[in-house]
């Protein structure tokens, strides 16, 4: 059934270098909902983008707008019931990942595709070292010893800089530093060498000067590996450190796409617009931060037309009735009726800024 | 940047008169061993010598890592937890020693705004109850009618629908309850409000909403915050002046402007250079200082300057001779540092 606005959604993929296909990663027009006893929640509405070798794209948006939920999907890790895919492709190296056996997508987990969860202190076993579980999957899938797999671990204790690696094998979770535990994960999620790593917020539960020592780790290692990188976030200030493309979600669509660059200087949908204005800067006092009205949509009961119209400044009739199409503007998409004349400075705001 | 240099030479904006002076505040928690025989082996020294002066209608922000006391600290100003050590005066009054009555009064003086706007609401309690309970409890704000009022007053005041008195918690979403948060703790007409990383839970769209609101009431009503962040930009946003502060002191304290164009000790400027900052063009530019290691134990912080074993400045000295919090050459206001000096392009 998730497929019915199959025709709204325009089929054209997102921006980037080379748009003939044969991406390294592909997700194409996914559709995820969670089926509970309140209702159908409706995740992911036709969410397609891609990814090439050795970059960096990042997803933005906030709590609930489903970011999350696009990477449970493709490492198939979602929780069914209550989630289910109702549409859409998530193609590897052209293969669709979908409709591929379970065994075929267990050779694709880690191997090729892994991921590193926000909270490491709960995503690792707290009753076994450290050690065991970095070499766990090089035991499993790739068949080392006992002996071989913790000489690994070792490795790759010291690829993500934990000081006395061999020392610490033996250690568990708790013994580790909120920053430390993160860099286990980094390690477990790199032992298998995977192509592409899907990175779910992983900074966001860790104080600044560490943040700063994972984000440039990750760099490092992407660096080095050549892995593409998938990071998924809420904060405008990492992604400008480190993303080359960025995709912004909102209510389970993807409602702007476009290089880094060109996205912070002139933002092509009001509501990324309205997300660089709400933010304090580090590097300017302000005056009044400049709100976005209202709150993210109810996803059981998503508003018609343009999700974001009950919030927007610019909204016209239109966007209450139909939903926009992304257009492309020229290497970078926006989904947004009025998203060129937004662009060329000559969109009129029909309401006032909100009252506090 | 450039254009900021000369700031060194203005006079600094006059500040209202002191409403809170804190001295020597400490606070140690003893760590024990033994089932039946429990024995003191330690202390966590989480807030150590902690001294700062509040203004009437300023902001001060407190920043610092997790585990560098700020939130002990709010604590022990809301006498939820006694100090060690120390005094903080109020109105000539001091907070830490006042007992029964006194106590009450100074409570409803100094309120205070939760971290997490999910656990610090009872769920069984309409938000109408919830912001009524102060009044109940200090006996103010008159009969069932009058209070109600007020109430509803306090909801208006803060953005909310006077008609969801009688709502509860759940209904509303994350923001909305931070403003019931808000409105619990102005139901008293408090002086002083301490603001608990009030933010930090809430997605980035609605922080600018309580942001805004924040600053609203300071000024219609006048109020004083302590507002306590790990988030440098929106303290620098709201705050008028900030205290840095590293296991358990403050090591350098300023205003706004001190603070992130001129700050003196290695640890702020540090702090600051990891902030990411929301523009891909400042990637080349901007100097990272890259800290080592993790914040050491505050049960067994380093001996002389507590930040030495991550900075890159540290000597001999630095491990004998504790550095005061007092005004250094480089720039004249405090910093806990023997080698305090500026730093250019920090924030590129």
């Amino acid at each position: 059934m998730g497929r019915h606005s199959h025709s709204i959604v325009e089929q054209d993929s997102a921006p980037g270098p080379d748009d003939g296909g044969g991406h390294l990663l592909e997700v194409d027009d996914l559709y995820v909902e969670f089926r509970t006893g309140e209702g159908t929640a409706k995740v992911i509405n036709g969410v397609s983008y891609h990814l090439d070798p050795g970059e960096t794209l990042a997803v933005l948006g906030e709590s609930g707008s489903g970011k999350s939920v696009t990477a449970q999907a493709i490492m198939g890790i979602l929780d069914t019931p209550p989630g289910f895919v109702t549409g859409g492709r998530i193609l590897y190296q052209g293969k669709d990942l979908l409709t591929a056996s379970e065994s075929d997508r267990r050779a694709v987990r880690g191997r090729e595709i892994s991921i590193i969860f926000q909270d490491a202190l709960s995503a690792l076993n707290p009753v076994f070292t450290v050690g065991w579980q970095i070499s766990e999957a090089l035991r499993k899938r790739e068949g080392l010893s006992k002996k071989d797999g913790l000489e690994r671990a070792v490795e790759l204790m010291e690829l993500v800089n934990i000081p006395g690696a061999r020392e610490r094998l033996k250690a568990y979770p708790h013994q580790f530093s909120g920053g430390m535990r993160q860099r286990v994960m980094i390690a477990m999620a790199l032992a298998q060498k995977p192509n592409v790593v899907i990175a779910d917020e992983p900074t966001t539960a860790l104080d600044v000067t560490v943040q700063a020592q994972i984000m440039d780790l990750l760099g490092d290692l992407r660096r080095e590996l050549n892995t593409a990188m998938i990071l998924i976030t809420h904060d405008l200030g990492v992604v400008a450190d480190v993303a080359d493309r960025i995709a912004v979600m909102y209510a389970g669509r993807i409602i702007e796409h476009a290089d880094v660059h060109a996205l912070y200087r002139s933002p092509a949908h009001p509501y990324t617009l309205g997300l660089l204005n709400s933010i304090p800067r580090l590097d300017d006092k302000g005056k009044t931060l400049r709100t976005i009205p209202g709150l993210p949509p109810n996803l059981t009961n998503i508003p018609s037309g343009c999700p974001f119209h009950p919030r927007c400044r610019f909204v016209r009739d239109v966007c209450r009735s139909e939903v926009p199409p992304s257009l492309d503007l020229g290497g970078r998409h926006s989904a947004c009726h009025f998203a060129r004349e937004l662009l060329a400075g000559e969109l009129e705001p029909t309401r006032k800024e909100p009252e506090l | 940047m450039s254009n900021r240099t000369g700031a060194a030479a203005v006079a600094k904006p006059t500040l209202g008169q002191p409403i809170l002076t804190v001295e020597g505040m400490v606070k140690y928690f003893p760590i024990t061993r033994g089932i039946l025989f429990r024995r003191k082996i330690g202390d966590v020294k989480a807030v150590d010598g902690v001294d700062f002066t509040l203004h009437k209608g300023e902001t001060l922000g407190v920043v610092g890592e997790s585990g560098c006391g700020k939130s002990t600290l709010a604590k022990l100003l809301m006498r939820l937890e006694d100090a060690t050590a120390g005094t903080a005066v109020y109105d000539g009054r001091d907070i830490v020693a006042a007992k029964g009555g006194e106590l009450r009064r100074l409570r409803r003086q100094v309120q205070m705004v939760m971290q997490d706007p999910y656990t610090s609401l009872n769920p069984r309690m309409t938000v109408g109850d919830i912001i009524a309970e102060p009044l109940i409890i200090h006996g103010v704000g008159g009969k069932d009618k009058a209070r109600e009022t007020r109430v509803r007053e306090l909801l208006d005041l803060v953005g909310l629908n006077p008609e969801h008195i009688n709502r509860y918690p759940h209904q509303f979403s994350g923001g909305q309850r931070q403003r019931v948060g808000i409105a619990r703790a102005l139901a008293l007409n408090p002086e002083i409000i301490i603001c608990d990383e009030p933010v930090s839970a809430l997605d980035v769209s609605i922080q600018a909403q309580v942001i805004n609101l924040l600053e609203k009431l300071q000024a219609e009503l006048g109020l004083s915050y302590i507002f306590i962040a790990h988030d440098l930009s929106v303290v620098r946003h709201i705050c008028d002046r900030v205290a840095v502060m590293y296991l358990g002191r403050i090591v350098e304290i300023g205003s706004e402007d001190e603070i992130y164009n001129r700050a003196t000790h290695p640890y702020t400027q540090a702090l600051l250079s990891a902030v990411p900052v929301p523009d891909p063009d400042a990637r080349e530019h901007r100097r990272i200082i890259r800290l080592s290691g993790d914040v050491p134990s505050p049960a067994n912080p380093p001996s002389g300057c507590r930040f030495r074993t991550r900075c890159w400045k540290a000597t001999d000295l630095c491990a004998e001779k504790t550095p005061a919090l007092i005004e250094r050459e480089a720039d004249p206001h405090p910093s806990a540092c023997h080698y305090a000096e500026r730093a250019d392009h920090i924030l590129g």
